[in-house]
Formats: C-alpha cells, sequence, structure tokens
C-alpha cells in the first residue's frame, strides 16, 4: 500500500558506497597484525562474493578466502542475476561492516580476531570448509538481528512514505491541527502498513526468490519463521487498527482494515492472476491519504481529491518501473500490463500523469488550495507529463526509468506544494464560499 | 573431500555415510538419506540433506538453510531431527520436506523451460535477421529488451494455467505449515509452562 510500492536502491547510497570502498582500500601499511586484520577485513569487500550476512562469521574466515585467492571462483551457486546480487550485497555492507572496527567491535569480535591471527600461519586442511559450505547458515533468530529482520519484513522505508501522505493528508485537512490527533494517525497507519507488509512478504516467499529484486528478503533468507512473520503482522495489524478506531475515529479505521484486506487479500492473489491488480493497487495506494478522514471525521470531497492525486501518481510510477522488469515478471508468472498489454501499460502511465494536471486544477474549485496551487504546481506536471509522453512514444528503458525517477521526486513535491497552497481557514470564513450544502444555510442566514 | 569431511564430522552422533570419492557421495548419501532419514530420527541425528553436500555441526539443534539453488533460485533447508520428536513435529517436519521438494520440483523445471525457450527464441529471431549467434569478438549476440517483449509475453501466457495451479498449491502448503508451527509453538510453550509449574512447587 503505498506511494512508492516497490523501493528502488538509491543512488545517492550506492555512490556513496564506492567512495567508501575506494577511501578503504587506501589504508596504509601499518606493521600491527590486528590493524592488519582490519585492513585485510577491508580488502575483502572487494571480493564481495564471499559476502557473509551475519557480520561476526567473515572476520574469522577472510583468512582463508584469501589463502584461497587462486582457486577459480565456482560460479554453480551465483544466480543468474549477479550483478544485481552483488549490488544488493554491497548495500548491505554499509551498514553492516561499520561495527567492524577496532574500536566499536565488541570483544568476541575481537577475540575472533586474535585467534584468526593466531591461525593464520597454521596449515589449514585443504577443502576442510569450502565456499559453499560457508553460505550455509543457521536458521536461528538472534536478538539482536531482530529489530533489522522486522524493518525488512515490514518494508519499514515504504511504511514511512506510507505515513507520510498520511501526515500531508491530515495537513490538509480545513481543521485546526491537532498533535495527538495526528500523532495517533501516523502511527496507527504506520503499524497497519507494516501488517500489510509483512503478509505480503509471507504470502511471496518462492515469488521473491526467483526475483532479483526481492531475493534478498528475510523469509527468502530464512531468517525468520512464517510463524514469527504472521505474529508480527498480527501485533502491528490488530492495535494498529484499534488504535485508529478507538484512538482517532471509526471511518479511519474502517479504511485501515480495509486497505489492508485489499492489499493482501486482493492485490496480493491478483498479482498472479490478471492484469487488474495494478489498478487495485493504486487504490491501496490511494487510501492513505485518509489522514484527512482521521483529522474531519468524514469521507468529503478534499479527501477524495487527495485519494484521487495519489491514485493518478501510482500509474506512471508503477508502469514505469516494471518497463525495466519484464523478464523477471514473465519467469516469475506474474500478470502486468508491461508484459501482457505494453501498449495499455503505456497509454495508462500518459493519461494519468495528464489527469494530475486535471486534478490539480480541480484543488481550488474545492476549496482546498488556493488559486497559486495549479500554477506553481503546472512546471512539475507538464515535466510529467513530457515524460509520459516520451515513453508512450519511445517506449524503451531510458525513458521509463526517467519516468520513473521523476516521479519519486513528483509526489513529495506535488504534496509540498499543495501544503504550502492550503487555503487559510480565515479566508474561507470571510469570503463566505464554503463548499457545498453550507453555502445555502449562509445565504439563508443573510435573507432577512 | 570425503575425507575431510570425515575429519570434520568429529566424534560424536554423526552417521558417517560417505566412505568413498565425494562424486559418488551425493549418490549414496540421496539413497541412503531417506532410509537413513528415518533411523537418524530415532538417534537423534542429522539425516544428510539429500546429496546437498553439507552437513549441519552436530552440537546445532536448529535448522540449517543453504544458498539459492542454481536450477530453481530457492534456498535449500536441512530439517534437525530432535532425539525425541513428538507426531505432531514430525508432521510439521515432513510438510515442510514435502513443500520443499514441491517447490524445488516445479521452479527447477520451469526455470530451465525459461532458459532454454528463450535460447530457441533468440536463436530464431538472430536466424531471421540474419545474424550468427556469435558475433566478430566472440561473444554471445542478444536482442535488446523491446525484441525479447514478444518473448516474455507469450511465455507468460502460456505458462498462466500452471501458474494458477502452483499458487493454489503454494498457498496451501503454506497455511499448513504455518498452522502446524503454531501447534508446535503452542505445545511447547505449555509444556514449558507445565514444568516452570512444577518447578515452582518442588
Amino acid at each position: 500500500m503505498s506511494a512508492a510500492r516497490r523501493c528502488c536502491p538509491p543512488r545517492a547510497l550506492a555512490a556513496g558506497l564506492f567512495v567508501w570502498r575506494l577511501r578503504n582500500t587506501g589504508v596504509p601499511q601499518v606493521p600491527c597484525r590486528f590493524v592488519h586484520l582490519y585492513r585485510v577485513a577491508n580488502n575483502r569487500l572487494i571480493t564481495f562474493q564471499y559476502f557473509n550476512f551475519l557480520k561476526r562469521m567473515y572476520v574469522t574466515q577472510c583468512n582463508k578466502d584469501l589463502s584461497q585467492r587462486a582457486k577459480p571462483k565456482s560460479d554453480s551457486v551465483v544466480s543468474p542475476f549477479h550483478e544485481l546480487q552483488q549490488l544488493d550485497q554491497e548495500k548491505k555492507v554499509v551498514h553492516k561492516i561499520s561495527p567492524v572496527s577496532p574500536e566499536t567491535s565488541s570483544r568476541n569480535e575481537l577475540r575472533e580476531m586474535k585467534s584468526a591471527a593466531e591461525t593464520e600461519d597454521s596449515v589449514i586442511p585443504v577443502g576442510a570448509e569450502s565456499k559453499e559450505d560457508r553460505q550455509w547458515k543457521e536458521m536461528r533468530l538472534r536478538l539482536d538481528d531482530l529489530p533489522g529482520v522486522l524493518a525488512r519484513l515490514s518494508k519499514i522505508k515504504l511504511t514511512a512514505l506510507v505515513v507520510s501522505t498520511t501526515s500531508a493528508g491530515f495537513a490538509m485537512a480545513p481543521v485546526p491541527f491537532e498533535l495527538t490527533c495526528f500523532l495517533l494517525a501516523s502511527l496507527g497507519t504506520g503499524l497497519a502498513s507494516c501488517a500489510a507488509n509483512s503478509i505480503n512478504q509471507f504470502f511471496e516467499v518462492p515469488f521473491d526468490s526467483n526475483m532479483s529484486r526481492t531475493k534478498n528478503r528475510p523469509l527468502v533468507r530464512g531468517q525468520i519463521s512464517p510463524l514469527l512473520a504472521v505474529c508480527f503482522a498480527a501485533s502491528c495489524g490488530i492495535p494498529g487498527i484499534a488504535l485508529l478506531t478507538l484512538g482517532v475515529n471509526p471511518l479511519t479505521g474502517a479504511l485501515g482494515a480495509f486497505n489492508i484486506f485489499l492489499y493482501t487479500c486482493c492485490y496480493t492473489p491478483l498479482k498472479r492472476m490478471s492484469i487488474a491488480n495494478t489498478w487495485v493497487g493504486a487504490v491501496v495506494g490511494a487510501i492513505p491519504p485518509m489522514g484527512w478522514t482521521a483529522a474531519t471525521g468524514s469521507l468529503d470531497a478534499g479527501a477524495l481529491l487527495l485519494g484521487g492525486i495519489l491514485y493518478s501518481w501510482q500509474f506512471p510510477h508503477f508502469n514505469a518501473l516494471s518497463w525495466g522488469l519484464r523478464e523477471d515478471y514473465s519467469r516469475g508468472g506474474y500478470c502486468m500490463m508491461s508484459v501482457t498489454h505494453p501498449g495499455l501499460c503505456r497509454r495508462v502511465a500518459l493519461r494519468h500523469c495528464l489527469a494530475l494536471i486535471g486534478l490539480s486544477m480541480v484543488a481550488p474549485v474545492l476549496n482546498i488550495t488556493t488559486w497559486t496551487f495549479p500554477i506553481i504546481s503546472l512546471p512539475i506536471n507538464l515535466y510529467i507529463s513530457y515524460l509520459g509522453f516520451r515513453f508512450y512514444r519511445d517506449a524503451d528503458r531510458s525513458s521509463s526509468r526517467k519516468l520513473f525517477f521523476c516521479s519519486l521526486w513528483h509526489l513529495p513535491m506535488l504534496l509540498l506544494v499543495m501544503l504550502t497552497c492550503k487555503k487559510p481557514a480565515l479566508e474561507k470564513e470571510d469570503k463566505g464560499d464554503l463548499p457545498g450544502g453550507s453555502q445555502e444555510t449562509a445565504m439563508e442566514i443573510r435573507l432577512p | 573431500m570425503a575425507a575431510a569431511r570425515v575429519l570434520r564430522a568429529g566424534a560424536c552422533r554423526r552417521r558417517l555415510l560417505l566412505s568413498s570419492a565425494s562424486s559418488s557421495a551425493s549418490s549414496s548419501a540421496s539413497s541412503a538419506s531417506s532410509s537413513g532419514g528415518s533411523r537418524a530420527a530415532e538417534r537423534g541425528e542429522w539425516p544428510d540433506g539429500a546429496g546437498l553436500g553439507f552437513r549441519p555441526p552436530a552440537h546445532s539443534h536448529s535448522d540449517w538453510i543453504g544458498p539459492p539453488d542454481q536450477h530453481s533460485n530457492l534456498r535449500p533447508v536441512i530439517f534437525y531431527v530432535p532425539p525425541e520428536e513428538s507426531a505432531l513435529e514430525r508432521r510439521l517436519r515432513e510438510a515442510r520436506q514435502e513443500a520443499q521438494a514441491s517447490n524445488q520440483r516445479f521452479w527447477a523445471r520451469h526455470n530451465r523451460a525459461f532458459r532454454q525457450e528463450k535460447e530457441e527464441f533468440i536463436y530464431s529471431r538472430l536466424k531471421a535477421k540474419g545474424l550468427e549467434m556469435r558475433d566478430e569478438s566472440g561473444h554471445k549476440a542478444t536482442l535488446n529488451a523491446e525484441e525479447m517483449a514478444d518473448f516474455y509475453k507469450d511465455f507468460l501466457s502460456k505458462n498462466l494455467k500452471k501458474h494458477l495451479q502452483y499458487n493454489r498449491d503454494w498457498y496451501k502448503h503454506n497455511f499448513r505449515i504455518t498452522f502446524l508451527m503454531g501447534q508446535v509453538a503452542l505445545v511447547r510453550a505449555l509444556r514449558w509452562l507445565r514444568w516452570r509449574k512444577k518447578n515452582v512447587e518442588q
């Protein structure tokens, strides 16, 4: 359920990773065994196919790696998506390697490093522990791994994006801002999103294993059992929905529960049955601006407009992304427009880019924003429509990537502009142009 | 390889099936695993992972998960058989083994078919264009994504029915395994509570 249903690795992070690696290979030669091991541990980054997820393991084994460097790499266990796998693994290195520095490593790791230093020159029985054996992991959940595993299980970055659209919806509502209500709504939405994402991953284990984008998920790697994933989902979802229903209002709670159901029971199975899943998924993404209903307690025109904007945004975002994943979708058995109806895929993306312009025009008519909003948002809406048109016409990888990356900054910027152009409450009362039925009552009062 | 394995196996309770060369090790292991599995279960040993060529350390009491299989991209699991395995726990383990085997069969076959059909498609298209499979520098000639799109669409529509059947099976397996896991966890929790109560009383 999302503003960005599928997260792409941020380019800045990948660039930062390369810079970090280059910097570390330049560590000066210091004749100290301990530092030599630290340097060796960093040099291992270059031979990242030996990367182990458990940080404690690679420090002891790095010597064996280097001693076996002359041995040719066996390709037998490397998946077809070698490049992307390495990219994923490199990414993870950033989070895991930094604790392995002399100052911050635990005593346990220090002991391991020292023992490794001692055995460095000793004879290691050849073939005693092959590279493949090292890739076998014990399926035991360690408590200090748990937060990371749960964060990945609940797709925490995606959840953060969903919560931000909810906050935007809350802030756009034409009522005085209440902090407690805002926090409860955000927390409740976040918990509901975590639950939905966990169940989605629980359902899709063998399919995720076969797609390069998703093959490093916790359930695929066996870092958490399915039972625990379901319990986590229940322990997030039930309090989340309860919080929304009791702490905010029943309408928001109902919307939250409906969204979880739509995502887990409709969208997830439908992905493998028909291309209609994209439209269902767009509705899933459009519901989080229920921050509006959290604030006002009603599903009025403003909420529907905000939902409509998010609904339209999903199409250029997802269709552009799916264009580059056609091989994976085809092999994995996912029914996506980009594979089965490529022409429709591009048409729909363009159509909804143009719809965004139209919806931005409607905002001041409904008294959500001032007239500056369509004017200021016109450049970014026109730009995404232009990229949508290029995608429609060229239908190639570069235009799809441009459209996708544009959609990533387009939505936050649009919401930000909307927030800044929000119609102030006082102005509305002065002008007396209240929407809908209340206008009539205002007129009635004025007449003698 | 086999000799080193034997050395590494250590003293305790490890069934030493591998006395022959490593090439025959996998075949002997796989034939022995089915019969050895039940016997190993009685003695609380690790049954060899059906010719996967990996033995978990003897002291470990948990399952072990391996690198992705080259055909199916699924990670094989070697299940631990505790010495006093209850009937419920055995049902759980067998359900998981069955699901793993069925998934492995499906995806290995499916991925192999995909690769083969892709090669055939590329070959036929290159032939139609009048090009060779390898260009001047000896690299394999490939088609770009737009040309491959026809193949992807075709492959997906051909296999849709197969996928629908597999989805149903997978969901059934998944729910059954998770439900059994829940039952096992509940039984263990109750047992632990009873043990605690007995200890407190004493």
